[in-house]
Formats: structure tokens, sequence, C-alpha cells
């Protein structure tokens, strides 16, 4: 039987909070581009699981599918998806980004 | 494939855009992007990407390696955003 990308990222969508779709691991990324994305939710404090697109060519073919985006890194929060690389850094930087992940409950207001 | 190719095929999407590209290694398939077009107006980033993106269609899938992507939206349109 044949694979089904599409239902399986969305089901790791479904169990996953904050999930990022990378090059590498959170501790090891391969691009310069995931890793900024992963310093930045660490940075904020904030839970997340890394999917490693290396490591399975379908997934790195069939999320670019999903998200109608051609790049990795990608992000998403409860679902939603944030964006790549440029954008979660400039949401970073403004604010927004920290502002969604509290108003998400994915990240503690506590410090 | 060139940075000539790039600007051609934004300004063919965007033909009123204010265009900055930058070469980042010197080999042409690094590149980073400033473009400020009335397109981008009332449009959220996630969608101004996928704009630039589709008008760079197959140059995404190999051509170009890696765009760091900036969107802007002109001076004048910038009070009917909010």
């Amino acid at each position: 039987m044949s694979r089904d990308v599409q239902a399986e990222i969305q089901d790791t969508l479904d169990k996953n909070p904050v999930l990022l779709f990378m090059k590498g691991s959170p501790s090891f990324p391969q691009c310069g581009f995931s890793a900024q994305v992963a310093y930045i939710l660490s940075e904020l404090n904030v839970e997340y699981v890394g999917v490693d697109v290396l490591s399975d060519p379908e997934v790195r073919e069939g999320i670019k599918e999903f998200s109608a985006w051609p790049t990795i890194p990608q992000l998403y929060i409860k679902g939603e998806f944030i964006g790549g690389c440029d954008i979660v850094k400039d949401l970073f930087e403004s604010g927004e980004l920290r502002t969604k992940a509290v108003d998400s409950g994915v990240i503690s207001t506590e410090s | 494939m060139g940075l000539k190719t790039i600007d051609e095929r934004l300004r063919l999407a965007f033909p009123d855009a204010e265009i900055t590209l930058r070469d980042l290694t010197g080999t042409e398939d690094h590149v980073e992007a400033h473009i400020t077009s009335v397109a981008f107006v009332g449009v959220s980033p996630v969608e101004r990407h996928r704009m630039v993106y589709k008008a760079l269609g197959e140059l995404m899938k190999g051509p170009i390696h890696a765009l760091a992507l900036h969107t802007h939206v002109p001076e004048h349109n910038k009070e009917s955003l909010s």
C-alpha cells in the first residue's frame, strides 16, 4: 500500500502543538536557516518537536506541497503555518511570535 | 540562471516593484531579495512570500538554493494597512 504522506503530516500536526520541519534535528541543525529558527524557539522557551526532512525524502517533498511553500524550515503552531526562516525572524524581532506563542498556550509566561 | 533571471521574473510579476537583489555567496544561488510593491498592501507575510515563490516558479526548485526574502509596501501605502 502506498504511503499517504499528506495524511501523515496532518496527523503529526494534530499531535504536536509546535512543530518545526527542518534540516537536521533541534540539537544538530544541518542548515543555517533551520538553525536560526531552532535558536529562536529555544530563546522563547517554546517546547517543540523537530521533524528532520533530510531523513525522509517523501516528507521533504510532501511538506512543500502541504504548506504550498517551497522551502525548509517551516514552523507550525497549533496546526497553523507560521512561515519560514525570514518570517519567523521578523515575527520574533517584532515580539509577535512571543505573543502568538503565549496566546496559543505553548509558552510559559513565568520566567 | 543568474540574478538577472530572478530580477526579470520578479519584474514581470510585480511591475511596480522596487527590487534589490544581493548575491550572498558570489555564486548567484544564495540570494537576498528586498521587494517593495503595492501588491503586498494588506497581504499577510506568508501570502506575500507565496506570491514571490509563485513568480519564481521552478527557479525555487534547484537553481535558487537559498532565498532570504524581505517584502515591503511602499511608504505612502503604509497608513492604509492598519
